[in-house]
């Protein structure tokens, strides 16, 4: 009955005795959400247009806010080394196509899947030896971005609104917002979806695959970069970030893997679903530090429902 | 010439399905006994027990675990490691409530908890496939090592949250524990790891690795042709399982002494992955291939540059080995995707024929 008790009713009573309590929860977990959803839109660009199951994600994001801040110590100015990032992630593209993809076009899933923890390892030690493995400070007003915060008095309780926080979720919003423009709108993002779909068509119509790769792998090494900035001035630039890859999976699974829709929404789902189990159930009942695997159990429940995960393409199977 | 196959002529069916069609391969496999059996262990240094061959062998068995999965049934997991701290957790539970009973069997006992964890984990794959499946093994991944961490149970509410291996002795000898040989226990995991890859040739050569190949190569399919995908999917977690449980507690019991938690976590998961993927996935020998690249690379790395005369900081060359590992698996993905033991079969094939080309 205890259990029960605790299990069914008290975290809702503690919810509406402190509502302000509760929106401080969910703001903060929306605000992971939108950065968990922007990896995730990273993987489903690189996984619609290739169908490569990029595992290095997570390590571009922790690399692009390695790069920005090493060269901002460097004396670079900090715009500038913003396109000087640009210009890193780029090379970076072109160099991941020519080396690693381009041997390997038309191996299975796998193999492709293993050749990206491959990059993520190289990238690993790399940016060690480069950058040093101890914790950075993101050069977060330097970029102009504001620093103080925001304090709301609703139910005559307190709700902080940190300005970077807020910032975050607009630049996300924009990112989004362009990304579908230019998926929808434009010739070459056209010319990606055409590769989604299907590899052989879109070659014989004349789109080249490398060109579209590098591209794609270009997007996404922007929306690392705008990843590792927002969630860099929150917990500082070390490798430690690599674990936010690990929750942009889920993220995937609930969403789907082909649908940019599913990893915004799947993103928010998450970001704020663990942070109230976490508050409410997980450090009560569980000893808490159950944000490690409660998005992946959750995926895992309604993936039983829902294989294709929430917005993917529906499995159709033949022999 | 060393693999000539003139004048063995096959006479029956059961000659040809024979496990080693040429009598070559037979000699090979018994010289490599004899090595791991006897020359090794008269010539290895406590050193060489300790960073090679035992962590060679026992890395090989839980890829070889894996490879049951991942390579025969077309599974693909990301949570091995979990496994094996399944394993070491049991084997470690086993021993300190029942201290009477004898180390290897506990060992070999303990993998029947992780077949039945991995019994459990593998229901969803019943629904779930290709990528989602092995988003899905991150569960267990994660939960599993959560769990390790919170259930004070598990490691005898010792303050350290850490296992420690006791000492346990079986005819006389420490088999593990500080006060163990080196050369003991590698004879131990010899000992498993041999008898648990034979049973694993033989299960895969018959009926039942028939069926987890037909899953793998197309599961509607092989549901049309009358084989039970539950059974087929779900025996493949259990002996899977089963046999990276029992790599797990060696893993523990056998090489490190004493295991935390984050010790299970996903780069060893990934470890045992490349092992797999690199030794050639569907394959048998495959694992040991790589598990003696993988283990054997940083071993090798850390004693090039002392060997060289250039005396390279410690942390650079972490960083570098981690480096250079992720480079050859690139590498080694593009030169053959089919790995390690596709490399020793087209050598194979080469010098049965040689020296014509064709």
């Amino acid at each position: 009955m205890e259990l029960l008790n605790k299990i069914f009713v008290a975290p809702f009573a503690d919810m509406i005795a402190a509502p302000d309590f509760l929106m401080q929860v969910l703001w903060e977990g929306l605000v992971s959400g939108v950065l968990y959803s922007l990896i995730a839109l990273g993987f489903v660009l690189i996984f619609r247009s290739s169908r490569i199951f990029n595992f290095a994600q997570g390590i571009m994001v922790v690399f692009a806010a390695l790069t920005l801040v090493g060269l901002h110590e460097m004396g670079v100015p900090a715009w500038i080394s913003v396109a000087l990032t640009l210009g890193v992630m780029f090379l970076l593209a072109v160099t991941i196509e020519r080396v690693v993809l381009r041997p390997l076009v038309g191996q299975p899933d796998i193999i492709l899947f293993m050749a990206t923890i491959g990059i993520t390892l190289f990238l690993i030690g790399f940016g060690e030896i480069i950058f040093g493995g101890e914790n950075k400070v993101m050069i977060t007003s330097e970029l102009g971005i504001p620093t103080g915060d925001i304090v709301l008095e609703p139910f005559g309780g307190l709700l902080i609104l940190q300005h970077i926080d807020i910032t975050a979720v607009l630049v996300a919003a924009t990112l989004v917002v362009s990304l579908l423009l230019f998926l929808n709108k434009t010739r070459m993002g056209r010319a990606i979806r055409a590769l989604g779909d299907d590899h052989q068509a879109a070659l014989s119509v004349g789109i080249s695959l490398q060109t579209i790769w590098v591209l794609v792998w270009f997007i996404a090494g922007i929306i690392a970069l705008v990843t590792g900035i927002a969630w860099g001035s929150r917990a500082g630039v070390s490798f430690a970030l690599e674990v936010i890859a690990y929750k942009a999976l889920p993220v995937l699974m609930l969403g789907g893997l082909e649908s940019i829709t599913g990893a915004i929404i799947g993103g928010l789902m998450i970001g704020m679903l663990e942070k109230l189990f976490e508050i409410y159930w997980g450090a009560p009942l569980l000893g808490g530090n159950t944000e490690s695997w409660f998005a992946y159990v959750l995926a895992l429940v309604v993936l039983l429902f829902r294989p294709q995960g929430l917005f993917g393409e529906k499995i159709i199977e033949r022999v | 010439m060393l693999y000539r196959t003139a004048g063995q002529f096959k006479t029956s069916y059961r000659a040809d399905q024979a496990l080693f069609p040429i009598r070559q391969d037979a000699f090979l496999l018994g010289l490599i006994l004899v090595c791991a059996w006897v020359v090794f262990p008269l010539t290895a240094s406590e050193f060489t027990f300790q960073t090679i061959l035992t962590p060679i062998l026992i890395y090989s068995l839980a890829a070889l675990g894996l490879n049951i999965l991942t390579g025969f049934a077309g599974q693909l997991s990301l949570g091995t490691g979990a496994f094996m701290g399944v394993g070491a957790y049991a084997c470690y539970k086993m021993i300190t409530l029942m201290p009477w009973m004898n180390p290897i069997i506990a060992i070999l006992l303990s993998g029947v908890f992780s077949a039945g964890v991995g019994v459990l984990f593998g229901i969803p794959s019943l629904r779930i496939k290709g990528f989602y499946l092995a988003i899905a093994t991150l569960a267990a991944q994660f939960f599993l090592v959560w769990l390790f961490e919170k259930w004070a149970w598990l490691y005898n509410y010792n303050a350290s949250g850490a296992i420690q291996v006791p000492n346990l002795d079986m005819f006389g000898f420490y088999v593990s524990g500080p006060q163990a040989s080196s050369m003991t226990q590698y004879y131990v995991v010899l000992t498993i790891v041999s008898l648990l890859t034979y049973l694993a040739i033989n299960l895969t050569r018959g009926n039942l690795g028939r069926t987890w190949k037909a899953t793998r190569d197309m599961d509607i399919a092989a549901e049309l042709i009358g084989i039970n995908l539950m059974k087929s999917k779900l025996t493949a977690f259990a002996v899977s399982s089963y046999i990276v449980g029992v790599a797990g507690a060696l893993f523990v019991f056998m090489w490190r002494g004493a295991a935390e938690p984050n010790l299970f976590d996903i780069p060893l998961s990934f470890r045992v992955l490349f092992i797999a993927i690199i030794g050639g996935l569907g394959s048998i020998m495959g694992n040991y291939l790589g598990a003696i690249l993988i283990v054997g690379l940083p071993v090798v790395l850390n004693t090039v540059p002392g060997w060289l005369g250039i005396h390279v900081e410690s942390a650079l060359l972490e960083h570098l080995n981690i480096m250079i590992v992720g480079s050859l698996i690139i590498f080694f993905l593009i030169i053959e995707p089919h790995g390690l033991n596709q490399l020793w079969r087209l050598i194979r094939e080469k010098l049965i024929i040689w020296p014509f080309p064709h």
